[in-house]
Order: C-alpha cells, then sequence, then structure tokens
C-alpha cells in the first residue's frame, strides 16, 4: 500500500444530471492485477478515460504514476497503455504495419522498430498471421494485436477495457493467463474492466465492484465473499450412492461439532455450512459411519454470488442505507429458512 | 504496400539517418502522423480518381490551349501576347474552359474527398481511441491530417505544372522567363490555400458529424450552394434593392457595382478565380470597375509581378482567413471532446 500507481480521489463526472462516476477513490498498487466489475453503463470506461486524460473529471482527480492525468495526459499515456474496448485498427494495412505506426508514435528509434514489433508479435502468439490485413482478423486476433499495440511501448501499466469481449471461452483463458503471466513477469500493473465474472475472478489479486458511478466493495475475492456470507462461508456437499432418510442418525452428530452451522439433508446429499473448512474431519466421519461416498463437493463462492446479491440489493433499494438492511435481511431470511 | 511507406521512412527521417552514430532521435509524432496520413491518401482509391479527373482536365484545357497558342502569341492587340507558358494556362477557344476554371470547380472537391472523413472514420473504426491513447497532441492529430492532405494536393499540382513547363519548352523552344515561373509557382500556391480552405471545411465536418455520409452531403452541400446558388441569390438582391438604372448617376451606379463585387467576393471561388486572373494575366489592373479618368493614360502593358501580387493580396489573405477560421473551429470542437467509439 506504499506506493499506489493509480490514486483516484473523489473523482466525478457529470454529464448533465446524471451522475456517471460519483466520488470515487481508489488506489491500486504497482504489480497488482485489478478488475473493475459493473455492469453495462456502470461508469467503467468513463472512470479509465478519466485516468488517461481522456475525458476531464466534473470533480476530483486522478494520479496515474504520480502524474496528474487531467494536467499532463501526454506524460501520463507515455507510461499508460490503454486498450478501448472495441479496438479499431487500420483496415487497409497490415498488423505489422499497424503496430509498426503506434511503435513510431511512441518514439521508438528507427532501428529497433522492426524487431521489438516481431518480438511483440510473436509474445502475443501472432508470428504467424503478421503481415495478414487486419480486415482479415478475427475477434480474438483483434484482441492479441490490440495487447501488442499496448505492450509494444513498454507501458508500466496496462489497462484494459472489457478485454474478453466477443472472444470465445478458449480464447479467454489463454488470453487472461497471457495477461496474468506477462503481469507477473515484467512487473506490469494491470487494470481490467469487465461484467464477466468468472473470467476476472481467474486472473485478479483484487477487485472493485462498481455499480452506478459508485464503488460498493473493494478488495480480494476471498474478502468480498467472507464480508458478505459471513460464517456460511464453507459450504460443503456431500453426495453418497443411496438415498438417505430424512431423519438420518449421524446428522445429529454432525450438527454437533464445533464448526458447523448447518448440516441439510436431500435424498442422496447432505449440504454442511461451516465457519471453517472441516471437510477432512466430515468426510472422515462419514466414511466411519459406513457411507458410501461418491462425490465431495467444496462450494466457493464466486464473484457471480457476490456480484449478484451486491447488484440485487442495489436494484431494490437506491440509498447506501437500505442496500445494507436489505443485505441483511436477505441473508437471514435465507438462514432460517434452511433451518 | 510497405513500399510507399519505406519511400517516406528516407524522405523524414533523413535528417535522424544522417548522423547514426549518435544515438538516432525518433521521427516526432507529428511527422509520424503526417507520413501515415500522405501513405494513406496515395493508395486510397479516391485519391486515385480525382488524380485521373484533375490530370484529364489538364491534358484537355493544355490539348486545347496549345492548339491556340500560335493565335494567342501572334495576337497583337494583347500585351500579355509574350507570356507564352502563362498563355499556356489561361488560352482557349471557348470549347473548354481554362485550367484555373477548372480548379475553381474541381480544387474544392478534391479538398472535400481528402478531407470529409479525416476524424469520423477512425472515430467509426474505433481507430480513434486507441490512437488518443498514445503519447501525441490532439491538435497534432488534427494538423497532420490537414497537412498530410496538404502535401499530396501540393505535390500533384505542382508535378502539373512542372510536366506543363517542360511540355511547354519541347513543343515551343521558348525559353522560361523568371517572371512567368515566379506567376505559375504563386498561382499553384494560391490553387494549395484554395484547396486547403475546402479541407479544412471538410476536416472541420468531419469532426461535427458522426457519420462520414452526412459531413460529406454537408460540405458537398456548401461547395453546391457557393458554386450554383450564390451568385443567383446575390444578382436577385442586388438587383431588388437597385433602383431603375436611367435615373442613376455614374458614382452610384460605380457604388452598386462595388456592391454587387464585395458580396460575390464572399465565395472562395470568386475570390480564386480572381487571384488566378490576376496572376495568369499580368494585364489585369484592378478587379472592380475602373472609370474612364482613372484609365486616362494608362498604358495597355503587363504589369510587374509585384503589383498584380498587391492587387491580388486581399483575396489571398480572405482565404487564408477563411481556412484559418475553419480551422480553429475544427479545434476547438476537438480539443476538449471525449472521445469514445
Amino acid at each position: 500500500m506504499e506506493d499506489p500507481i493509480i490514486e483516484l480521489e473523489g473523482l466525478t463526472k457529470c454529464y448533465g444530471s446524471v451522475k456517471a462516476v460519483d466520488n470515487l477513490y481508489l488506489k491500486i498498487d504497482r504489480g497488482e492485477i485489478f478488475g473493475l466489475l459493473g455492469p453495462n453503463g456502470a461508469g467503467k470506461t468513463t472512470t479509465i478515460l478519466m485516468m488517461l486524460g481522456l475525458a476531464e473529471p466534473s470533480a476530483g482527480s486522478a494520479r496515474v504514476c504520480g502524474v496528474n492525468a487531467t494536467m499532463h495526459p501526454i506524460a501520463v499515456k507515455q507510461k499508460v497503455g490503454y486498450m478501448p474496448d472495441s479496438v479499431g485498427f487500420y483496415d487497409d494495412m497490415t498488423a505489422f504495419e499497424n503496430l509498426m505506426y503506434i511503435a513510431r508514435l511512441n518514439g521508438i528509434a528507427g532501428e529497433e522498430i522492426e524487431a521489438r514489433t516481431r518480438e511483440t508479435m510473436e509474445l502475443v502468439g501472432l508470428g504467424e498471421e503478421m503481415h495478414k490485413k487486419t480486415s482479415a482478423y478475427s475477434r480474438g486476433m483483434k484482441q492479441r494485436l490490440g495487447l501488442a499495440d499496448v505492450l509494444i511501448r513498454d507501458p508500466e501499466v496496462i489497462i484494459l477495457d472489457e478485454p474478453t469481449l466477443g472472444i470465445d471461452p478458449s480464447g479467454i483463458k489463454e488470453f487472461l493467463s497471457l495477461i496474468r503471466r506477462l503481469s507477473r513477469q515484467q512487473g506490469l500493473t494491470v487494470l481490467l474492466s469487465s461484467h464477466h465474472l468468472h473470467q476476472v475472478q481467474q486472473v485478479c489479486d483484487r477487485v472493485g465492484i462498481f455499480v452506478n458511478g459508485k464503488l460498493l466493495v473493494e478488495g480480494n475475492i476471498e474478502t468480498l465473499s467472507r464480508n458478505l456470507f459471513g460464517e456460511e462461508s464453507y459450504v460443503v456437499v456431500i453426495t453418497a450412492r443411496e438415498a438417505l432418510p430424512s431423519s438420518w442418525g449421524p446428522a445429529e452428530e454432525l450438527r454437533k461439532l464445533d464448526a458447523v452451522r448447518n448440516v441439510e439433508v436431500k435424498e442422496s446429499t447432505i449440504e454442511l455450512s461451516c465457519r471453517e473448512d472441516i471437510t477432512p474431519d466430515i468426510v472422515r466421519f462419514l466414511v466411519e459411519q459406513g457411507m458410501n461416498i461418491t462425490g465431495v463437493h467444496k462450494k466457493e463462492y464466486g464473484l457471480d454470488e457476490i456480484y449478484h446479491r451486491y447488484f440485487e440489493n442495489n436494484l431494490k433499494n437506491n440509498t447506501a442505507n437500505g442496500k445494507f438492511a436489505g443485505l441483511f435481511q436477505r441473508s437471514f431470511f435465507k438462514r432460517s429458512n434452511t433451518q | 504496400m510497405e513500399s510507399s511507406l519505406v519511400y517516406f521512412k528516407d524522405l523524414f527521417s533523413k535528417g535522424a539517418t544522417r548522423n547514426s552514430k549518435v544515438r538516432q532521435t525518433p521521427v516526432s509524432p507529428f511527422w509520424v502522423m503526417v507520413r501515415k496520413e500522405t501513405g494513406d491518401h496515395i493508395r486510397s482509391w479516391r485519391f486515385i480518381v480525382m488524380l485521373m479527373l484533375v490530370v484529364l482536365t489538364f491534358l484537355g484545357s493544355m490539348y486545347v490551349s496549345v492548339g491556340n497558342i500560335s493565335k494567342a502569341v501572334n495576337n497583337m492587340k494583347d500585351p500579355d501576347r509574350l507570356f507564352v507558358y502563362l498563355k499556356l494556362l489561361t488560352t482557349s477557344d471557348g470549347t473548354l474552359p481554362t485550367f484555373h476554371i477548372f480548379i475553381s470547380f474541381l480544387g474544392p472537391l478534391l479538398g472535400i474527398a481528402l478531407g470529409f472523413d479525416a476524424v469520423n472514420a477512425e472515430q467509426n473504426n474505433g481507430t480513434l481511441t486507441r490512437l488518443m491513447a498514445q503519447p501525441v497532441y490532439r491538435d497534432n492529430v488534427l494538423l497532420a491530417k490537414f497537412c498530410g492532405a496538404l502535401l499530396v494536393v501540393s505535390i500533384l499540382f505542382l508535378s502539373l505544372v512542372l510536366l506543363m513547363i517542360g511540355g511547354g519548352l519541347i513543343i515551343t523552344g521558348v525559353p522560361v522567363e523568371a517572371v512567368e515561373l515566379l506567376r505559375i509557382l504563386a498561382f499553384i500556391v494560391l490553387s494549395i490555400i484554395y484547396v486547403g480552405f475546402w479541407l479544412s471545411l471538410a476536416i472541420c465536418l468531419s469532426v461535427c458529424f458522426r457519420h462520414a455520409a452526412t459531413s460529406a452531403l454537408t460540405v458537398i452541400g456548401i461547395w453546391l450552394f457557393f458554386t450554383v446558388f450564390y451568385q443567383i441569390i446575390v444578382n436577385l438582391v442586388v438587383n431588388a434593392m437597385l433602383p431603375d438604372l436611367g435615373y442613376l448617376q455614374p458614382e452610384e451606379m460605380l457604388s452598386y457595382n462595388n456592391l454587387l463585387l464585395s458580396l460575390l467576393r464572399l465565395a472562395p471561388s470568386q475570390l480564386y478565380t480572381d487571384a488566378a486572373t490576376t496572376l495568369l494575366m499580368p494585364s489585369v489592373r484592378s478587379l472592380g470597375p475602373l472609370t474612364v479618368e482613372q484609365m486616362a493614360g494608362a498604358i495597355p502593358s503587363p504589369l510587374p509581378f509585384k503589383e498584380s501580387l498587391m492587387i491580388v493580396w486581399p483575396q489571398i489573405t480572405g482565404l487564408l482567413a477563411a481556412t484559418m477560421v475553419c480551422f480553429a473551429l475544427t479545434y476547438y470542437l476537438f480539443m476538449r471532446r471525449e472521445i469514445r467509439t
């Protein structure tokens, strides 16, 4: 936390009476992969544009690499690579020429350009298709080229706006692991915005959930889920080969365990919610009871759940107070239903 | 594809390659963009089409003037008859307009074709956001678009006229006089400024409108208005204001005439034709009406180059000012705009 590379302070952007970004405070450390999550129209792109000095904030300030982005956009742009959500290229040029153009704009010296361009193309896995026109590129290839375009100038920070939009699932996986690898190898700070939660979950160190211009929560996924789901955090589902009676004897004994909060028996599955992760103990116990276990599944709360909780509640109650009251209410109801 | 880029590489980075022992200083982003714009224009179909049109009209008017050149040079009543190369540019037998009249029509079209989608096409392709995320100044983007197109136009005009002079040398065998060369070069500069005006207007509208088609139609509309309707409207208005001709004093007549001319000169094409005529015909002494008293004692002889230039100075200033206004407006609209796709 000593060295925030991106620092937003009270950043606000109004379009007429609509607040697209509302009093945003955010710090991102060097070398971190930060995911900015939110539904469409939440203000993610606006925030990014303000970080790059492409849009003027109505209030507050954005400092990137210690430079005020609104006052000195050029200095920021020299250090930050930005890939817009619908990245476009000059269709009548080949990918190689497109990239060379960007390299020249960034002041890479003449004799280095070609080697550097070739290197970057190979890095993102486009070495084979280097001399094709970009009009013949698929969406996924364009996205890769976009990444190459960001990387060629050797940035300190890369900002990717919806980088996974329109790529097929296997492509996404590859793309994200590429980003993660690059970030780890070169110590890059990555900020990526998305509304796809699973993908973000795979790569991000920390996420911030962004709805209606407000940053609702930030933190790593584990903390977020603990905050949200409290003691329910660990849920283990155990499947047996044969159906179990509803008043199954060992269930009572399981309930007596300290960490176990609740046990639910449904046909051939037992669902346990625990305070701590005691899956091995439970399994050992059940095996001793002579149960034929066919599957043990530890349920982790993913971003999907986190996101839904926040987002649903946000829809129901617009004021901040109402939001949290609603949240508690919901979890309360859920709990009482299960008991 | 690549080759055209390679040509320009040497053109602009010569200074950098010369002292290659010292670490190469990278070319400034502005020139990189100019180079790219120029390359784009040269390769684009629309420029090739415009190039053919201009070359065709040039060849057509040259063909006609070469056919009539001996008649024109032997015309004893014409004080300009000895300026063979100027005669080549201005002689016609009435079947085809002369080259500078053609340019007054085609120049705008050339400027419009090169500029109407300068900014909005990039925006629609999503390349503008990417370009803006590079460490380049926004005004450099606009200026590079303007300069790139203007460079192409300048090279086109210059090579045409140099070809004309070369051809003239071969056909007539008359050496070119310095005054002629100066006048022809001044005419070229004037034509470039004229095209520059339409170019900056087109770029301005390409910033205003998101769709390339809208901006193209609007700027063509403006062009048509000035070439076709403006004169009709001005004539109508002045005729409505004009009292019965029979009762007019000569001075009043003169003032009405001047009013008509000043109104007509609001049209850029009028400014251009006036200035081009004066530059290419050294005997033109005034662009307004002259009274008998003013003409008394004047010998019908060609003016020196400097005097002709003085006559067209207001026209040139007017065209330059109009270009600047369009460019400043573009600048104003573009500088603080938020760019997103």
